[in-house]
């Protein structure tokens, strides 16, 4: 079971590789290796998760190293799939050492399996922790979207052409992908957020109860409805977007971490 | 065959100046050029290539050195310049040199601007029309169609012809980047000068949406806006507009500036914030350089985009050194088919040829038969060796057979042919 977690995570640091030698050489044949490379990665990560769903006997989303890799294994699919429909340029490069990196932070956090406490023996807990999760990776390719953006509109502006000039889709895809990247994440996030009140009120017999998580989560939904409100409204569109979705994502790592470790609370992971 | 019996001798924008250059202009087709020099003693095979940098006949001769002087005569006729002279304003290639030279020039390496593509379709028209007066054999056959897959190559392996060149070509190459496609976006011109007409034709030919044009006289706006299919409206409408429009090219003779940051400033809410990309190619400028510093506006003045066109070309120039490689290689394949196109060579290829299936072939049969006796091994052998050399026998005879009337590359070509000798692996 550690052995397909971590196959996963070398195909993913592999991919990573590849994609920025892509990058920097630009050939078409290793891009492609570079996506097969990902998509492996991507299976065996499932079929990691349904190995450990088995042997927990749960779903396995309840402790630090389970809730990132899911995070991990949601930005992956949300990426393969994204570039199934849209092809934006070079959008693997910032994507893959993200998953990388959650990948590092799940193997160093203990992949022990703990009994589930009582009260999180839910079939809500499936279903509210996986959309939370997924939320988290259409945010995370939003992030990256926004750095990219970022890039490209500072060689524009400043007229220096460097590495990102040629490599980089143009200012208006990137705004594309950053607008359905966060529609669909804010989408996510609302439904974690109704079908955790939901579990907790059949739990605690409450819906909300200001419990840090939830606190955050708030505040990370405020901050996410805010950008979609604006840019409808007044066009808050382009650089402000870019900056606000990474903005949001630093609330949402917060709301991952920050709160477990910082602040506690029901949502502490069980390990 | 010789290489040495290539030759090609013409003048190009390095060597000779506009002056001399459009004296040795042709127009018109190339049906008269081509049969003149067919005419030439010795010149067995010949193409004739005529731009407006470059004027070119590629020949191969039995007697290279007299018909260099009758194509170099007939190249300078309407110049009224002596040999001599002739001499120095063309250059003269032959055999390997002659090859690497035509592999340049398909490939754009030889251009007055590096990269630029229209040079390979010039060469291919001029190939064409050869090929209608049967100008060329197979020689020239080969050797042109070998030029433009180089030149294919160098273009898909090298990124020579990969960014713009020219200040309004880079122009459009920005609003890309910044709007991607061009379709539902729509330009104003303010001003009609040159080069604002350049680079509006182009953002046309990329399929803008619209077409303002703004002007101090109105005729002169009318006039314009009618050859892009747009519409025409006075000076004053400038503000309004520009709430609407994605890119605005300023080219006015105003000696102030026309469009200050102050002005711009509450259309930018108003626009909600749609990216605004503005081209000053105005001298002295019109619009003001502290533009560039609104959000969601891009600035480009005409020495930011010389800039741009200054680097891109360095960067072809890099990717040229790349593409020489790729001419070399090339260079050296043709030179191994040239030697080839010989009676001896071309026997000895065949034999081998023979020679390999013969020994590949019975080495499978007796891997296969492993109870045969020695004798019985021998008598296989002698079988396969029988049948590759009765096979053999008339096509063999035929090669050496000369009859007169006969063309004796055309023969070497078709048996080369025949028997697969000259495919890539």
């Amino acid at each position: 079971m550690t052995l397909l977690f971590q196959l996963a995570m070398y195909l993913y640091l592999t991919a990573t590789a590849v994609y920025v030698f892509h990058f920097l050489s630009q050939q078409k044949q290793v891009r492609a290796v570079a996506r097969a490379i990902l998509f492996t990665g991507g299976i065996l990560h499932t079929v990691y998760f349904v190995v450990r769903y088995l042997a927990a006997g749960h779903t396995p989303i309840t402790s630090n190293h389970e809730a990132v890799s899911f995070f991990a294994w949601a930005m992956t699919w949300a990426f393969l799939s994204f570039w199934w429909r849209y092809r934006v340029k070079n959008f693997g490069v910032f994507v893959t050492p993200l998953i990388s990196l959650l990948m590092l932070i799940a193997a160093f956090s203990s992949q022990e399996m703990a009994p589930l406490p009582p009260a999180l023996r839910s079939n809500w807990l499936p279903v509210h922790a996986s959309i939370a999760i997924m939320a988290n990776g259409f945010l995370a390719l939003a992030f990256c979207g926004g750095v990219m953006y970022l890039l490209q509109e500072r060689e524009i502006k400043k007229k220096k052409f460097g590495i990102f000039y040629s490599r980089l889709p143009s200012l208006e895809a990137l705004d594309n992908l950053n607008q359905h990247c966060l529609a669909l994440g804010f989408l996510l996030l609302t439904l974690g957020i109704i079908t955790g009140s939901v579990w907790a009120k059949q739990a605690w017999g409450t819906y909300w109860q200001w419990d840090p998580k939830e606190t955050w989560s708030l505040i990370t939904w405020l901050i996410y409805a805010a950008i979609l409100h604006q840019r409808l409204t007044v066009g808050w569109r382009r650089r402000r977007a870019a900056i606000m979705a990474i903005a949001g994502f630093a609330a949402v790592l917060f709301t991952l971490w920050g709160v477990t470790y910082l602040l506690g609370g029901v949502h502490s992971y069980v390990g | 065959m010789l290489a040495e019996n290539i030759v090609i001798i013409g003048v190009n924008h390095k060597t000779a100046p506009v002056a001399v250059r459009e004296k040795l202009a042709f127009s018109g087709d190339c049906a008269g050029p081509l049969l003149t020099l067919m005419n030439i003693e010795g010149c067995r095979e010949c193409c004739f290539l005529s731009t407006c940098n470059r004027v070119e006949v590629i020949f191969v001769a039995s007697n290279p050195a007299i018909a260099a002087v009758a194509v170099r005569s007939f190249l300078f006729a309407n110049s009224g310049l002596a040999d001599g002279e002739a001499q120095q304003y063309s250059y003269l290639h032959q055999g390997q040199d002659a090859v690497t030279h035509l592999y340049q020039v398909a490939a754009s390496l030889d251009s007055m601007v590096v990269g630029e593509p229209q040079i390979l379709g010039q060469l291919k028209q001029a190939y064409r029309e050869a090929m209608e007066q049967k100008t060329t054999g197979v020689i020239l056959n080969r050797l042109l169609h070998k030029s433009f897959s180089v030149a294919k190559k160098v273009r898909t392996e090298t990124n020579i012809g990969g960014s713009a060149v020219s200040i309004s070509y880079a122009a459009v190459e920005l609003a890309k980047k910044i709007f991607g496609s061009l379709r539902d976006k729509s330009v104003l011109l303010v001003g009609a000068g040159e080069m604002a007409e350049l680079a509006a034709e182009h953002l046309v030919r990329q399929g803008i949406g619209r077409v303002i044009v703004a002007n101090r006289t109105v005729e002169r706006a009318a006039k314009l806006a009618r050859r892009f299919n747009g519409t025409a409206v006075g000076l004053a409408e400038l503000t309004t507009q520009l709430a609407e429009v994605d890119i605005l090219i300023s080219s006015t003779g105003a000696t102030d500036l026309i469009l200050t940051k102050d002005e711009v400033k509450p259309l930018m809410r108003q626009r909600k914030n749609r990216p605004l990309f503005l081209i000053d190619i105005a001298v002295p400028r019109d619009l003001d350089p502290e533009l560039n510093d609104l959000e969601n506006v891009y600035l480009y003045d005409i020495d930011d985009l010389k800039n741009v066109v200054d680097v891109n070309k360095a960067d072809r120039e890099k990717e040229a050194l790349r593409a020489e490689d790729i001419v070399a290689v090339e260079v050296a394949k043709f030179g191994q088919w040239l030697a080839g196109m010989e009676l001896a060579p071309t026997i000895t290829d065949i034999r081998q040829k023979a020679n390999a299936i013969r020994e590949a072939e019975v080495a499978k049969t007796l891997g296969s038969l492993k109870s045969l006796s020695e004798n019985e091994r021998r008598s296989v052998e002698l079988l396969a060796n029988a049948i590759v050399n009765k096979l053999l026998h008339e096509p063999m005879v035929f090669l050496k057979n000369s009859d007169p009337h006969d063309n004796p590359q055309l023969k070497l070509a078709f048996v080369r042919q025949l028997f697969g000798l000259d495919r890539e692996s």
